[in-house]
């Protein structure tokens, strides 16, 4: 996912000699873009604070600035200078954050992102997005060139399956209904489409009428499109995040100002540090964000709610 | 070297004595702060803006205009009278600072048309945007140059050492920092809380061409920029050495003058010294 936006980056980058990616010494994947623009990109050395504050005076210079990291790195650290540098100046700067969840699995839960939404989106002036699929990043990466203010990308696994057929509605800002149901829905964000696509592949041919919502932006969320949704019985949240003020935090706070009755669940993370150790794959079993964990919490409201009906 | 007349050197002195007296005024006025690390950097300021800066207050968006960077936001009361003497505002808008609605705070934010570049005031952050500035005027071949002013208890956050890093390696020529080198911060004196010293050969090992001054003489303040860069392709620094609370003998070197704000006695009697 991080290739391709790059990929369509350096494309950019080639026509467009203002265009700037910054790393903090990280991206082994980046050697087309030096290759073919080698004055835009700088490698920063280990010092995300100072990255940041470059790409805000770079940015002031009307520079289009990229600055990519591992996301604890590229968005806690420097949080600061992405306040004031940034998002106080409402610059043009765009991070790109690897490593959303537990992609980094066996890095452990110094290099785990499980707070990065919450903590970005409460940012004035600050976009957030969580690319799910290919098609995803890849238009993301399009709208990021001329887009207004600073934007945050949260790249999950590299890889993942394609969930869309096409990218013509791909749009930051707007979620897409990948299956329009009227009983439940569910809204997955970045790494967790695939998995929710599959559950809700799952849930129809049990009978349950299911809406699924790709969600890639999270601020501004698309309050129009849960506005939709409202005469389903359930909603339920998915992403790979801590449930608290990531996507499920932004959609509850909707739904109650919208005086959504129904049921509302957050599938995604607790709040705590991982206490397993393994890869991403191991870690999202045990804290149940693979399909078959994810379709039995929801499963465990159908008796109350009976979904079929 | 450059001899400045002493007609220059008297007018800056003036200038300088005007300034202080509108800072105290307005101070005394909303009973702020910072009184203490404004005085500190009025001559350093008005060397900058009536000496050195190429900008055009007429023209505040100049493309390739020198920039001015205030990292240590919280001196700003003695930029704003600096900005409105230059001719960026009416003298009258000082006095919407520090009230309710008013236009200027306590630190500065960015409005390019009134001459303030970047919005500062949480410390260590100026020399790395200054970075990036200098660095995309390398990019553009433009004459630009690019000017930080920090606090010596500022050279405590350590995003200023990135900075100086990164400065370095990518020979920055263009960026010149100058440290308000007071000896005092909020909680003790510099070498108290968190020692400085060797400070000018720290900058030195970092790569940086340094010069250190009086912070308070304008004519050594005005032969040091006048020759920029000091080396080809090495970033500048000046270490000026300053009194906290410059230009009134019982705010002078006194800890206190960080926060306090005059009494009415203790107004009057400055402004009686600075006129």
């Amino acid at each position: 996912m991080r290739i391709t936006f790059i990929k369509i980056l350096k494309e950019a980058a080639r026509k467009n000699k203002d265009i700037f990616l910054l790393t903090a010494d990280l991206g082994t994947f980046f050697g087309d873009f030096i290759k073919d623009c080698p004055k835009q990109f700088i490698d920063v050395g280990i010092a995300e604070s100072n990255m940041i504050g470059l790409a805000a005076g770079m940015a002031l210079a009307k520079k289009n600035v990229y600055c990519y990291s591992i996301i604890p790195f590229l968005t806690m650290r420097p949080l600061e200078q992405i306040k004031v540098g940034l998002c106080a100046h409402n610059l043009n700067v765009k991070l790109l954050g690897a490593g959303g969840g537990f992609a980094y699995g066996l890095e452990g839960m110094t290099h785990h992102a499980i707070e990065d939404i919450a903590i970005m989106r409460s940012l004035p002036n600050m976009t957030v997005v969580a690319p799910g699929d290919l098609l995803e990043a890849e238009a993301i990466a399009k709208e990021s060139i001329n887009y207004k203010g600073p934007l945050y990308v949260r790249f999950g696994q590299d890889k993942t399956p394609n969930i869309h057929k096409n990218s013509t509605k791909i749009k930051i800002g707007k979620g897409i209904i990948i299956n329009k149901g009227n009983k439940i829905a569910l809204i997955a964000t970045g790494s967790m489409l695939s998995s929710a696509k599959i559950v809700c592949d799952n849930l129809i041919r049990q009978g349950i009428s299911t809406t699924l919502i790709s969600m890639h932006t999270i601020k501004p969320l698309d309050v129009n499109l849960i506005k939709k949704i409202l005469r389903h019985k359930a909603i339920f949240t998915i992403e790979e995040h801590s449930i608290i003020g990531g996507l499920g935090g932004a959609v509850a706070e909707t739904l109650l100002e919208l005086n959504y009755k129904g049921l509302f669940k957050r599938i995604g993370l607790p709040d705590e540090y991982s206490c397993y150790k393994g890869s991403h794959d191991y870690l999202c079993k045990k804290y149940c964000l693979t399909p078959e964990t994810i379709i039995n919490q929801i499963l465990k409201f159908n008796k109350k709610y009976d979904f079929k009906k | 070297m450059v001899s400045s007349t002493h007609k220059e050197i008297i007018r800056c002195q003036n200038i300088a004595k005007d300034i202080r007296k509108t800072i105290i005024d307005v101070i005394y006025q909303t009973k702020g702060p910072h009184l203490g690390s404004s005085f500190s950097i009025v001559d350093i300021l008005v060397t900058l803006y009536f000496k050195i800066l190429v900008i055009d207050p007429k023209n505040p968006y100049k493309k390739n205009r020198d920039i001015f960077i205030l990292s240590k936001g919280h001196a700003v009361p003695a930029l704003y009278p600096i900005l409105a003497k230059k001719g960026f505002f009416s003298d009258k808008l000082l006095k919407s600072f520090a009230i309710d609605n008013c236009i200027f705070e306590q630190h500065p934010n960015r409005d390019v048309a009134k001459g303030i570049e970047v919005t500062t005031g949480s410390l260590g952050n100026g020399l790395s945007i200054g970075a990036g500035l200098a660095l995309a005027a390398k990019y553009d071949k433009s004459k630009r140059r690019v000017f930080v002013l920090l606090g010596d208890g500022e050279l405590d956050e350590g995003s200023n050492w990135e900075a100086a890093l990164f400065a370095s390696h990518h020979k920055l020529d263009n960026l010149i920092a100058i440290v308000d080198y007071n000896k005092l911060q909020i909680l003790g004196t510099v070498d108290k809380v968190l020692g400085l010293e060797p400070l000018a050969k720290k900058w030195q090992s970092f790569g940086w061409e340094t010069k250190e001054l009086n912070g308070h003489n304008f004519q050594q303040m005005i032969n040091a920029l006048s020759h920029l860069p000091f080396k080809k392709g090495k970033p500048n620094i000046i270490i000026a050495h300053t009194i906290k609370g410059k230009g009134v003998s019982f705010m002078e070197n006194q800890l206190v003058w960080h926060s306090k704000c005059p009494n009415k006695e203790e107004y009057k009697k400055a402004i009686e010294e600075l006129s």
